[in-house]
Parts: structure tokens; C-alpha cells; sequence
């Protein structure tokens, strides 16, 4: 479904040459939901933009259903962490999700059915009228998951979408998107530097090393389909399987050899 | 309710203040130039008749509409362009420095010369004028759109003529709006030198008239309705703009409550 093949970056400007992501190579499978976390300044947000088609990379390439990404592609949806700064505050809620469909060939029924079904995914079919500005953090984050639900996407990326809103919010927002997932059958690649999120969420977790950025692990979430934040987060698995990425962050940071890429849960 | 009055108070003391001074200081004025208030005042009902305001109130301000339209419209649409391109902002900005420095009243000979004494001139100095602070708070504001506003944008495909309407101008219409209040104001002083220096009619040309002619008071008029006019144009332009920007104070209001 998406394939990133020997992603590289490299900026360069006023003397100066970063090598962000060095190489990277992983698979995200239909209808997966897969979280990249890694330790801060990792050059995830890189990463994902390269993905989006938003970023050109200095070599590698991103394929998206076996067609190389060279452009944001029209199946291919972003959530970004400033909610605040992405979504148009001259645009009441509703005309913000049905932006992005207007470049799309809809009727407009089926546009305004589009933002009313995606609005309602998220809890928000009353808020249509309302300006961004006068909803709260969680409440804006969720405009713009609706934004990207309505543009029926096939992917979506999402970047630190939580990062900026407060732990409880989270919490909903984390449930949030774990329901759509199971209901639409989105794949998803959930960016994040939370562990605990990041385990929680995914069916998969890819841990990145620190920059320049290579994958240092790749682990599966073998914890069950239904997850809530009361039993899940106290499962012994799921303790195990935090400590494991969090080791993994840990000598990340320190630049610790790699351990073995395994596709395979650490033994009990 | 007294919040109102207080409001009503303070709008209208120092008005009131200065009108009862003038009235005051020029009542036993017996000199020529310098009318007492109450003449003016009874000469206004006679100079401004309906026929003047059509004779000479409605061409001055179709001159203005005129030339402050034609300056909106190039102003936006060029700064749109500069500000959106780096290398043609880099070959523009100098010679821009340049024509903003140069005062528009001098060109009124200059455009004279080109587009003869006509309305043409008067709406080209008017124009001509009124563009340059559109121009260069449209440059600004259009350099100053968020570039997660940007990304979003275009990682939902969102370009061409709807990237502009729906992005691009609505992010820079604040600094639009203030590049408009100043074009405004200069659009009103240019509109009177204009018609001051050729012109056949016009504010600008009766009061250059009554006191060719020593009709003083009448002069004294002309000024008041200037300024009545003035303060007209920027109520009405603070009520569109209050519309139009409705959404930045909104957004402003909100963050302050939450920074």
C-alpha cells in the first residue's frame, strides 16, 4: 500500500548540510495502522512530509499503491499538529471540511453529505457553524481529523496530531482515531513521540533512531483489537511492550548499535 | 445603560468642546478671514443646496470611487503577485522604495501633462496615489501567510484561483484593510488638489473658488464639508471593515483569553 525505499534528506543552505533521515526503508500494509515514534528531533515530521508528497527527497522514494509519490496525492490525507495554524480561521467549521472537497468533482449533495457524515464521526455535528477559533484545542484537532475523513482518503498521516493538546483530550482523541480506524478501514501512519500512545495505538510500531534517521526496530502490538484506556493501559503486555520501545528510544538517544529489525514481539 | 451614556460622553466632549471654543473665540471676530462660526454656519444651508451636491459634491466623489477603486483593484492584484514570488519581489522592492518616496501631489503636473485636465487626470492622480500603501500592505501581508496554512492547503490539493481566493487573500486581508484606511484618507487629499488645480468643478474647486472670489465664509464651508465628509467615508469604511474582518477580531479576542 505505502512503501518508503531508501528515503534520504539532506538540507542544505548557508553552509550548513543536515542529514536528517539517512535511510529508510519500511512497508505499511493496507488497512494497517502503523505508529513511527522516535526520539525528539528524529526527523520524523521529515519523514512524513516526504510522504505527503509535501518535501522532495534527496534520494529514495515514497510509493503510494506502487506509483512513486511526487506530489500530495489525491488518496493521501494530513493531519497536522498545529491544529490551530491548519485549519482557516475565516472559515466556519463546516466550509473548513468542505474546502478540500471542492477540488474534488462532487455534487454539491454529496459535499455537504460528505462534511455532515465526517462532522459526525467526530463528535462534532453541532459545531458546523461555529468559527475554529471559538472551539477548544481537542475540539479543533477533531475539525480537522473530520476535514480529512471527508476528503475519503485511502492513507492518512498524521503528524504529532496530540501533541498539543492536554493528557485527557488525548485520551478521547487517541479513541478517536483507533474507532474510525476499525470502522472505515483507513491506513494509517501515526506519528508521535509519546511511547505509551504510540503502543496504544498501533497494530505496529516502527522505532526510528536518532538522527540522521535510520528504522531501528520494527515491533508488532500483539495486544488485543479492543483497546481502552482503563485495561489496556494496565495490561502487563502493554507494560512490556512500552519498556521494550522505550529501551529502544533510550539507546537510540545514546547512539547505541542497532539491535536486530525484527518484525516480531519481543518473548514475553 | 450608563456604560452607553458614558460611551455617548466620550465620543462627543471634545467636539463638543472644540465647537463651543471656536464658536466663542470667533464670535466678535470682525476679521474678513476669519468669520465668526455663526456666519458660516447660516451660509452652509445656502452654499450646500441639492443642486451643489450634484454639481459639485457627486463628481468629487465619483472621481474618488473611481481612482480608489482602480488603486484596490491594482494594488491587490500586483501585490498578490510580488509578494508570492521571491525573485519578483527582489527586482521590484528597490524601484518600489523609489515611487512610494515620490510625493503623489507632484504628480499632478506630470499626469497633466498625460492625461490632459479631464476626469482621467483626476482619477489617475487619485489613483496613482491611493495604490502605493494598498500595494505594499498587500506585499506584506501576502509574504506573512502561515506556512502550515500553506502545506495544509496543498496537501488537500487546494491551488490555483482557489488557493488565492480561499488562502491567499483572506490570510492578507488585515493588512489589506490597513493598507485601504491609509489609501483612503490619501485618496481624499489627492481628490481636493486635484480638482484645485484644473477642474471646472468639485469640493476641491469651490473652495479654491469662494476664496478666489472672497467669499470666505463660503470657503469656511467647503473646509467643514471636507471634514464632515472625511469622517463619513471612515465610519462607513470601519463598518465594512468590521464585517469583513469580523472573524480576525474573533480570532484575536479568542487569543488573548488564551494565550
Amino acid at each position: 500500500m505505502l512503501e518508503v525505499r531508501g528515503l534520504k534528506k539532506v538540507y542544505e543552505g548557508s553552509g550548513r548540510r543536515v542529514e536528517a533521515v539517512r535511510d529508510l526503508t519500511f512497508t505499511v500494509d493496507a488497512g494497517e495502522l502503523v505508529c513511527l515514534v522516535g526520539p525528539s528531533g528524529c526527523g520524523k515530521t521529515t519523514l512524513l512530509k516526504c510522504m505527503g508528497g509535501l518535501m522532495t527527497p534527496t534520494s529514495g522514494e515514497v510509493l503510494l499503491e506502487g506509483r512513486a509519490v511526487d506530489g500530495p496525492p489525491p488518496g493521501m490525507a494530513f493531519v497536522f499538529q498545529e491544529y490551530g495554524r491548519s485549519l482557516f480561521p475565516w472559515m466556519r467549521v463546516a466550509q473548513n471540511v468542505e474546502l478540500p472537497l471542492k477540488q474534488k468533482d462532487l455534487s454539491k449533495a454529496r459535499r455537504q453529505e460528505l462534511v455532515a457524515d465526517a462532522l459526525r464521526s467526530v463528535g462534532l455535528a453541532d459545531a458546523a457553524d461555529a468559527y475554529p477559533w471559538q472551539l477548544s484545542g481537542g475540539m479543533q484537532q477533531r475539525v480537522a481529523i473530520a476535514r480529512a475523513l471527508a476528503y475519503e482518503p485511502r492513507v492518512l498521516l498524521m503528524d504529532e496530531p496530540f501533541a498539543a493538546v492536554d493528557a485527557q483530550t488525548r485520551a478521547d482523541l487517541e479513541d478517536l482515531v483507533r474507532g474510525l480506524w476499525r470502522e472505515r478501514g483507513i491506513t494509517i501512519l501515526f506519528v508521535t513521540h509519546d511511547i505509551d500512545e504510540a503502543v496504544y495505538l498501533g497494530e505496529r510500531v516502527i522505532v526510528l533512531s536518532a538522527s540522521p534517521t535510520v528504522v531501528r526496530e520494527q515491533l508488532k502490538v500483539d495486544l488485543p483489537d479492543d483497546r481502552d484506556q482503563l485495561h489496556t493501559r494496565v495490561a502487563p503486555r502493554f507494560a512490556e511492550l512500552r519498556t521494550h520501545v522505550y529501551e529502544q528510544i533510550q539507546a537510540a538517544k545514546r547512539g547505541a548499535p542497532h539491535l536486530v529489525r525484527t518484525d516480531t514481539p519481543p518473548p514475553h | 445603560m450608563r456604560r452607553v451614556l458614558l460611551r455617548l460622553l466620550f465620543v462627543f466632549a471634545l467636539p463638543t468642546l472644540l465647537f463651543v471654543s471656536w464658536w466663542l473665540a470667533s464670535d466678535n471676530s470682525t476679521d474678513v478671514f476669519w468669520p465668526p462660526l455663526r456666519t458660516i454656519l447660516k451660509t452652509f444651508p445656502e452654499v450646500w443646496t441639492g443642486e451643489r451636491l450634484k454639481d459639485d459634491v457627486l463628481p468629487s466623489m465619483l472621481r474618488l470611487t473611481g481612482g480608489y477603486a482602480l488603486a484596490a483593484v491594482a494594488g491587490v492584484a500586483l501585490g498578490t503577485v510580488i509578494g508570492s514570488y521571491r525573485r519578483v519581489r527582489a527586482v521590484c522592492e528597490p524601484v518600489l522604495e523609489f515611487l512610494r518616496a515620490v510625493p503623489p501631489p507632484v504628480l499632478v503636473p506630470v499626469i497633466m501633462l498625460f492625461a490632459g485636465i479631464g476626469d482621467t487626470m483626476k482619477v489617475a492622480v487619485i489613483a496613482s496615489g491611493c495604490v502605493w500603501p494598498i500595494l505594499l500592505n498587500t506585499v506584506e501581508g501576502v509574504r506573512a501567510v502561515d506556512p502550515v496554512m500553506t502545506e495544509t492547503a496543498r496537501s488537500y490539493g487546494i491551488k490555483g484561483p482557489s488557493r488565492i481566493t480561499h488562502l491567499v487573500l483572506r490570510s492578507a486581508s488585515p493588512q489589506i484593510f490597513a493598507g485601504l484606511r491609509q489609501a483612503l484618507s490619501i485618496g481624499i487629499i489627492l481628490m481636493v488638489i486635484s480638482e484645485m488645480f484644473a477642474a471646472s468643478n468639485g469640493i476641491g474647486f469651490t473652495v479654491v473658488q469662494f476664496q478666489r472670489s472672497f467669499a470666505i465664509p463660503g470657503m469656511w464651508t467647503g473646509i467643514l464639508v471636507l471634514g464632515l465628509l472625511g469622517f463619513l467615508l471612515s465610519v462607513v469604511f470601519h463598518l465594512v471593515e468590521r464585517r469583513a474582518l469580523a472573524w480576525y477580531h474573533g480570532l484575536r479576542a479568542a487569543a488573548r483569553r488564551s494565550p
